[in-house]
């Protein structure tokens, strides 16, 4: 099916304006906006223009190395493909990993939303939101806010750094560890490794709350624009733990409608594929996942931070909690749809994981006890995490022979794929309709892509340079205009 | 300075070890954990670090450092290595997932940090294919930087060296 403004009905007679690829977001991806002559917007669809095959090239490997392969997916988050493949083949080794194993894939967990949420906002985001949507070019990236910001930057890129050494800590590096295995873990803490990421903990906590605060002020000094810029309702999903807080490693699945009513809660993870289907659409590699209780044109839904947030019933580390009390007081009684409001959530939750390493940094299980566990060996099963830019799926059937015969992966950016779609046409209609086409419009389209998800690479199942090119054709399909910006 | 007095070496190679050459940094860092740990005290107090590229955050890796020393492999240097002092630049790259060291320097200027006293040393490097093994030649000149390397912390500083000065210090 397609939505409005997916599809033109006569894309002949259309001016067609491609942002290939958009910068400050992870992977390739490419947006088309088709125009009639009157400037008017006809079609407006996200691209993803990279294919990966991750699915495919597993198929056949030895289920073991699945953890170490995915994490190929991405730069930002392998962590978060390490932990839910492993999560998914703990059920094909038969084992529940020991708590030392979970509290050490948690620990890294919360390390890896950290580090990325710190990226996300500071590194991608901040630029649009401190120097605003008509910044000039050379003050849209974080050399800028290092400049005029050092403190903002300095902690931002502390808290990523931290977020890191988290990591390092527990999977042997900071970027394509190992550490998450089946059934387990590879490695606990040392009391000094502990001691190092406790000396800076308190600190970062602190750290965390400020960039919620900052956000803060930034929808305050701009509330109608955090309001309406790209606004659209939709369902969203995620995992929640038993008693309803916000859970990030292990839950179940719950689905609230846009208008906060539960459409499904305490699903098991296992049972997630009668929960959603996936559409393929001819002009995208990314597929378009539906809960199949309201169907293709009902069913899209949000995943992330701002799905988090107001899904849970509370937040369980009090700073944190108190940070979420304070943005659905500022949203009243309904739930809140705008997609700038992800950068307000992702802050709360770096604070709550913040909150988490601190306290569980103090866990003796960290330092000492089973690494790994045993059971009876299974064919099958399914990993779902929470990762940074939202709910994280790996399914994987092994055979007798221990070799991969079927792997499903549905990635948060796939999640979002609708509602991204969606976010861009609504700026379309918002900014681009009959106005002149220029840098500082089409960077608002870039500007919504990124407030949810600057992550599309493994969307597709690489990272580059980002060059922007904005080209322009008539009605006749010539090419009147060209805009390079340089990566 | 540490605190018994001994300057603070940084010495931070890049590289991923699975692209042939490439792996010239990290088995830089490699030979000289291996040779630091065996001799013993130094009259500078060694750290080392590896990592796949430079990103921004090792701008703070240089906090506490009085002398950094960035090693890396390249196909644009002569055999077998060329070391020489490092200014920061804020180049492009700062966008990217991989900054030239000089501008992991620049952002440590940015956010107002003491400016170590830099370096970089690359090693030349021929071939970069994924699973490729180190080419034998990039072996002998990883021996020749390590071997350099070693001399210049024993006495306690660097020189500068390019093609056919390659004699330890």
């Amino acid at each position: 099916m397609a939505f409005d403004l997916e599809t033109a009905e006569h894309p002949e007679n259309l001016r067609r304006i491609a942002i290939d690829p958009i910068s400050r977001v992870e992977g390739h991806g490419k947006i088309t906006l088709l125009l009639d002559d009157d400037g008017h917007v006809h079609q407006a669809r996200l691209h993803i223009v990279e294919f990966r095959g991750f699915e495919k090239f597993v198929q056949g490997r030895p289920y073991w190395e699945a953890p170490v392969m995915v994490q190929r997916l991405c730069g930002i988050c392998p962590v978060s493909h390490q932990i839910a493949a492993a999560k998914a083949l703990d059920h094909v080794v038969g084992a529940t990993p020991p708590p030392s194993a979970e509290k050490m894939r948690r620990l890294m967990h919360y390390g890896q939303i950290l580090q990325s949420h710190a990226l996300h906002f500071f590194f991608l985001c901040s630029p649009d939101l401190l120097f605003g949507f008509d910044a000039e070019i050379d003050q849209r990236n974080i050399g800028a806010i290092v400049a005029q910001y050092p403190d903002v930057a300095r902690q931002g890129i502390a808290l990523r750094k931290w977020g890191q050494e988290a990591i390092r800590l527990t999977s042997g590096k900071r970027v394509h560890g190992t550490g998450a295995i089946p059934g387990g873990i590879n490695k606990l803490l040392t009391a000094a490794e502990r001691d190092f990421l406790l000396a800076d903990a308190d600190q970062m906590v602190a750290w965390s709350r400020d960039a919620v605060e900052l956000v803060k002020k930034l929808v305050a000094a701009n509330r109608v624009q955090f309001e309406q810029f790209g606004l659209f309702r939709s369902s969203l999903m995620s995992l929640v733990r038993a008693d309803g807080a916000l859970e990030l490693y292990d839950g179940a699945l719950r689905a609230r409608s846009a208008d906060g009513v539960l459409i499904f809660d305490g699903v098991s993870d296992q049972k997630y594929d009668t929960l959603i289907r996936e559409e393929v659409k001819p002009w995208t590699y990314m597929k378009f996942p539906y809960l199949t209780q309201l169907g293709r044109e009902e069913g899209w839904y949000k995943v992330g931070p701002l799905a988090r947030v107001q899904n849970c019933d509370f937040i369980s580390t009090p700073l944190a909690e108190t940070e979420r009390r304070s943005f659905t007081d500022a949203c009243g009684d309904r739930l809140c749809h705008a997609p700038l409001a992800y950068h307000w959530t992702r802050m709360i939750e770096m604070l709550h994981a913040a909150e988490l390493i601190r306290d569980l940094l103090d866990d003796p299980d960290l330092l000492a006890g089973e690494r790994v566990g045993s059971g009876v060996r299974g064919h099958g099963g399914v990993g779902v995490i929470e990762a940074p830019r939202g709910t994280l799926i790996h399914q994987y059937e092994v055979g007798e022979d221990d070799l991969i015969t079927m792997c499903n992966l549905i990635v948060s950016t796939t999640h979002n794929n609708q509602a991204m779609n969606e976010a861009v046409r609504q700026v379309a209609r918002q900014y681009i309709d009959g106005q002149r086409i220029t840098e500082a419009l089409l960077n608002r389209i870039e500007v919504v892509i990124r407030a949810f998800d600057p992550c599309l690479s493994c969307a597709t199942h690489a990272l580059g340079k980002m060059p922007l090119i904005v080209e322009l054709f008539d009605p006749a399909g010539n090419r009147v205009d060209r805009l390079v910006r340089n990566g | 300075m540490s605190g018994e007095g001994r300057p603070r070496w940084l010495v931070f190679g890049v590289g991923n070890p699975s692209r042939g050459d490439d792996a010239l940094g990290p088995l830089f860092i490699e030979r000289l954990e291996q040779w630091s740990a065996a001799i013993g005290k130094l009259p500078v107090e060694l750290s080392m670090l590896t990592d796949f590229q430079w990103q921004i955050e090792h701008a703070l890796d240089l906090i506490g450092v009085d002398v950094v020393l960035f090693v890396d492999a390249s196909v644009s240097v002569a055999p077998p290595y060329e070391i020489g002092p490092l200014q920061p630049i804020f180049d492009a790259t700062y966008s990217t997932h991989a900054l030239s060291p000089a501008c992991v320097l620049a952002v440590a200027e940015k956010l107002g940090q003491f400016m170590p006293q830099a370096w970089l040393l690359t090693i030349s490097g021929e071939r970069f294919e994924l699973g490729a093994p180190l080419s034998p030649s990039s072996e002998s000149y990883l021996e020749s930087a390590v071997d350099y390397l070693r001399a210049c912390i024993i006495a306690g500083m660097l020189e500068i060296r390019g093609p056919g000065d390659n004699a330890t210090p």
